[in-house]
């Protein structure tokens, strides 16, 4: 559905297609200047993200690392078992998802990357996508890499893959017809009802929003913004929200990581 | 989709979406306090007792980003003494689907009358604060505030 | 599993006020929600919340499901001796918590 609507669009006629050049031509200079969503949420908002006691992602954090260290599975074997102090051996890990992994020939990004780790090495059965241990353990990981400049797409074998990221970034979809580009790219800064539109550079996940009163993923946030624009969105775990975010990730080079975040 | 179905078959869909949008909130909404409910809350807990203005400084953002977690300080000006102090904190609102928001208890160990928590807002509307000093006397603050909604929710 | 986030000083001055905060996790489901299939989630709040220094209350508070959830409280105290805060929290399906910090005071 979502792919026929986008042909429409294509076919329909020199506005629309002007339209979609013009966004196509802008999101190819994206924002000079890189801003985090952290400097457009409010004040208060910022603080609870900085005070580890009232930030509520940090209750995740702490799960997370409880679960670092528990036994799981037939091989009776933790994530500290094989990888020792998380400070030490997941420092900087996070800042460089999604990676490139040779087994799949595909991207991967950290919540299934830890799922591969449970099922070959620990012999157990995988977190559900968006289960709270799930999100728990990639919060704890993250945050080891926090404040640290991210690094993503160093690997050149996920070019091709990034670049299908941006395809969809930059392509129209849903029932109005928007693309990513066409609101974070062209019009960031600006107000969507009374939301300040940001750069949408994911420097926090997984984070604590506020509308969910919990913790949640990159693909949960952007399923969002594909119901916002009424859009079909993909599966939880599907390639495209990899690639998106593998796009988002490498377009984000260099700004620190934030993880566990707060927005609005 | 065939490309027939074309932009009146598009926006006959959104004006359907949308009208099911307003209607799944109309029945959503639960029924909520009101001025008068915060009233009658509010003298369910000071009694017959006048509550004056001052003393209490309620602190909330005028403008919040999203009702379900607004963060709020209360502070009450008292030496916190055995003599002289504050022994409960309540906060109303009038327009969430209860008047009472929570009710707190201090003693002179405290040190200082200061407490903070975050609280759901359903709508924009007014919060009080009263606070009850170990001589009876009841003080209160109040805020105006705007509860705003953030863009791309989940439906 | 991590139910609470709390902060006590570990260390404080004879006579000093500090500060205690306390971050919970609980959904504060109010019971005016309704679940996927349309029929209203059933309230589960923490609806009492005890802090005690040395076995004596020092602040608590009702709570009401206007309170966010995981629910964050920050309150003062004057730290007089050594020992043992102590935070229990009830919520609507009976169930206590209880979390603990040392305090060591000079």
């Amino acid at each position: 559905m979502r792919r026929a609507l986008t042909g429409v669009v294509l076919a329909a006629g020199f506005g629309g297609a002007l339209g979609l050049c013009i966004s196509l031509a802008l999101a190819q200079s994206p924002p000079s200047e890189h801003k985090s969503g952290f400097e457009f949420i409010s004040p208060e908002s910022q603080a609870t993200q900085q005070d580890d006691f009232s930030n509520p992602g940090m209750l995740w954090v702490a799960e997370g690392e409880a679960l670092w260290s528990a036994q799981a599975g037939a091989s009776g074997r933790s994530c500290a078992g094989c990888h020792g102090d998380a400070a030490v051996s997941m420092k900087g890990v996070a800042a460089r998802y999604p990676v490139y992994f040779a087994e799949s020939g595909q991207p991967i990004d950290l919540q299934s990357r830890i799922n591969v780790c449970r099922k070959v090495n620990q012999k157990a059965a995988p977190f559900p996508l968006e289960s709270r241990e799930l999100l728990a353990l990639s919060a704890f990981i993250g945050k080891q890499s926090r404040g640290m400049p991210i690094t993503t797409g160093e690997d050149k074998r996920l070019e091709p893959f990034r670049a299908r990221g941006q395809e969809l970034y930059e392509q129209r979809q849903g029932q109005l017809n928007f693309s990513c580009a066409n609101c974070h790219d062209d019009n960031w800064g600006k107000r969507l009802a009374s939301s300040v539109i940001p750069q949408s550079h994911p420097t926090g996940y997984p984070l604590y929003r506020l509308e969910w009163q919990s913790m949640g993923s990159l693909q949960r946030r952007l399923r969002n913004c594909m119901v916002g624009v009424r859009a079909e969105p993909y599966p939880y775990g599907s390639q495209e929200y990899v690639e998106l975010e593998l796009f988002l990730m490498t377009r984000a080079k260099g700004m620190p990581l934030e993880t566990p975040a707060v927005r609005p | 989709m065939s490309r027939n179905s074309g932009s009146a078959g598009t926006s006959r869909r959104e004006i359907l979406a949308a009208g099911a949008g307003a209607l799944a909130l109309i029945l959503a909404r639960p029924a909520r306090a009101t001025p008068e409910s915060m009233a009658a809350a509010i003298k369910a807990f000071v009694g017959e007792a006048e509550v004056r203005e001052g003393r209490v400084t309620l602190e909330i953002p005028p403008l919040v980003e999203n009702g379900n977690s607004v963060p709020l300080t209360v502070k009450v000006d008292s030496p916190m003494t055995a003599q002289d102090y504050v022994k409960r904190i309540a906060v109303f609102n009038e327009r969430n689907p209860q008047p009472n928001v929570a009710l707190f208890y201090l003693n002179p160990r405290a040190g200082q009358a200061l407490v903070s928590t975050r609280i759901r807002l359903g709508d924009s509307q007014n919060i009080v604060a009263i606070a009850q000093l170990s001589d009876g006397t009841f003080w209160s603050d109040k805020a105006e505030l705007i509860v705003t909604l953030p863009a791309c929710v989940e439906s | 599993m991590a139910r609470a986030l709390i902060n006590v000083p570990a260390k404080a001055k004879r006579g000093e006020i500090i500060e205690i905060k306390a971050l919970i996790s609980h959904p504060m489901e109010t019971g005016y929600r309704t679940g996927p299939d349309g029929a209203l989630v059933p309230r589960d709040i923490i609806n009492r919340f005890i802090c005690t220094y040395n076995g004596v209350e020092i602040f608590s508070a009702d709570l009401f499901p206007a309170i966010a959830a995981n629910p964050f409280f920050s309150f003062t105290t004057t730290a007089t001796e050594s020992g043992r805060i102590a935070f229990r929290w009830i919520d609507d399906r009976g169930q206590a918590h209880l979390e603990t910090a040392e305090i060591a005071v000079e």
